[in-house]
């Protein structure tokens, strides 16, 4: 489709707006940034925090990669300004070990293979927490059901569910 | 992401205030359009004002024998509640048949209504869009258009609306609750989003300046006999290429009251209360279903690549019905269809 009539886009020149004061506990961290406010929790975490363990992917809320959990509670941290979540609880990739000893999720993904690149692993982790602490899912269908919104394009989903699975334990 | 201001609204009036100061503000709550939209340079606020925190949250029985859902109630939230999924079963099931878990926790009541009706044209910058930029064409008509709608369109967009809980709340009669410079307003939720028009670039009858503070259920929740039945091209996180929220009153195997809404076909959920009204006093059986389908489908037209979704619908209308009648509604994790 030729372009024909699309009128260029300007864009309004606006004041650069001050960055802002955002308090976070961060796994379990009291943490302050000063950020504009543009910046997402991902790029938060990521560029001024330092924790690339949370990953970028599709940067549009589509491929779970960047899934953490905020009060507990799964969501994407690409679509969530970082100005927004003044005073939340961030939990990563990073804050789920204790002591040195693997969270149960992080255990049953070796146990179960349930990776091949590993790009997704932090977001399925992270999202399979949620999954846990949300308690809807019960059998395999209703773990694939609530994990659809964390792609892995190695195709690893079959361990993926095995290893949310055990780390559920029996219900 | 383009520049922008932040600031945070301490109540609604505030909220209306702050609004009105800046005629490129818009609110933002979970986001999860919006933002989106903004890396797209699709929307380009200059102001935003954080609703989130405005005491907008709550579920709760209203003395008609209703439901009043706050507009910041989170989409999960909302499923999850033990009124809605007791009473309101056909409105829990659109809820979670859409899409995902991390979304659905972000996702507010009233950024589900005023999420963008939308197409891939929509979101590509470098194409014509009447939506994005009225009057430069609709790329859509003559390009790809698998996804597009049948119902309803104009020779300006043929986009459709992407909700799934919106479907529900079309289907139970729900009331969106308004405040504005003006006061206060109750919009039916049939006179809530619009059709395209002359003007697609307005997906809603909003008027400036105005917020959504909540739905409103009425007491009828069609809890026996209703269903969502979403159609889409893959089994999860996909918006639907057809979906029908299908609800009925039955006396015996006669039909006393029938709601019907469909999805993925339209600039807005589309109900067609003339097609429920040949239901009224039929068998519920599967000629009547048939017809009613067929009244539906009356005027649907479609394009290039999604003529399909004609007879698609047609199917899904009548194996919703089906579903109602047998008090059998769809499983939204098992996704066999029976």
């Amino acid at each position: 489709m030729a372009p024909t009539n699309v009128k260029p886009q300007i864009r309004e020149t606006i004041s650069t707006p001050s960055k802002i004061s955002v308090a976070l506990t961060v796994n379990g961290v009291a943490v302050q940034l000063e950020v504009v406010p543009w910046t997402t929790l991902l790029d938060a975490l990521r560029d001024h925090l330092d924790l690339t363990g949370t990953k970028k992917g599709c940067d549009h809320g589509q491929c779970g990669a960047c899934t953490v959990l905020v009060d507990g509670r799964r969501i994407n941290s690409c679509l969530a300004l970082a100005v927004m979540k003044d005073g939340a609880a961030v939990t990563t990739i990073e804050g789920l070990a204790t002591n040195g000893a693997l969270h149960p999720l992080q255990q049953a993904f070796i146990d179960h293979d349930a990776f091949q690149c590993g790009y997704c692993t932090p977001g399925q982790i992270c999202s399979a927490a949620g999954l846990i602490a949300e308690g809807k899912a019960k059998t395999a269908e209703e773990i694939r059901e609530l994990m659809s919104g964390n792609l892995c394009r190695c195709g690893a989903y079959p361990n993926i569910v095995a290893a949310i699975q055990q780390a559920m334990g029996p219900s | 992401m383009i520049n922008f201001q932040y600031q945070r609204a301490h109540d609604v009036a505030d909220a209306v205030r702050q609004i009105g100061s800046d005629p490129n503000a818009k609110f933002i709550a979970g986001g999860t359009n919006l933002i989106d939209l903004m890396k797209e340079d699709v929307e380009r606020p200059s102001r935003l004002i954080d609703i989130s925190r405005l005491p907008l949250g709550a579920v709760e029985e209203t003395p008609d024998g209703g439901v009043r859902i706050g507009a910041l109630v989170p989409n999960a939230d909302l499923a999850h509640h033990p009124l809605i999924a007791r009473r309101y079963p056909m409105l829990a099931s659109a809820i979670l048949a859409g899409a995902s878990a991390q979304l659905r926790n972000m996702a507010s009541t009233g950024g589900n209504l005023l999420q963008r009706t939308r197409c891939y044209y929509f979101y590509d910058t470098a194409t014509p869009c009447n939506k994005r930029e009225p009057g430069s064409g609709c790329s859509a008509r003559s390009g790809l258009n698998r996804i597009h709608a049948i119902l309803g369109t104009s020779e300006t967009c043929i986009a459709t609306h992407p909700s799934d809980m919106c479907v529900a709340l079309a289907a139970l009669d729900a009331h969106v609750h308004v405040a504005g410079p003006a006061g206060e307003r109750v919009i039916e939720f049939a006179d809530f989003h619009r059709l395209p028009g002359d003007t697609p670039q307005r997906d809603t009858n909003l008027q400036p300046n105005e917020i959504v503070t909540a739905v409103a259920l009425p007491a009828q929740g069609f809890a026996g006999n209703c269903t969502y039945l979403k159609i889409r091209d893959r089994l999860s996180y996909a918006f639907a290429l057809v979906s029908v929220a299908a609800a009925l009153e039955l006396d015996g195997d006669t039909i006393k009251d029938a709601r019907l809404a469909l999805g993925g076909v339209a600039h807005r959920p589309w109900r067609d209360a003339a097609a429920e009204a040949t239901l009224r006093g039929q068998p519920a059986s599967k000629p009547a279903f048939a017809r009613a389908a067929d009244f539906v489908l009356r005027d649907a037209k479609g394009f290039a690549h999604n003529a399909f979704k004609i007879d698609l619908a047609r199917r899904v209308i009548v194996r919703a019905l089906t579903q109602a009648a047998q008090g059998t509604p769809q499983s939204q994790s098992s996704k066999k269809i029976r």
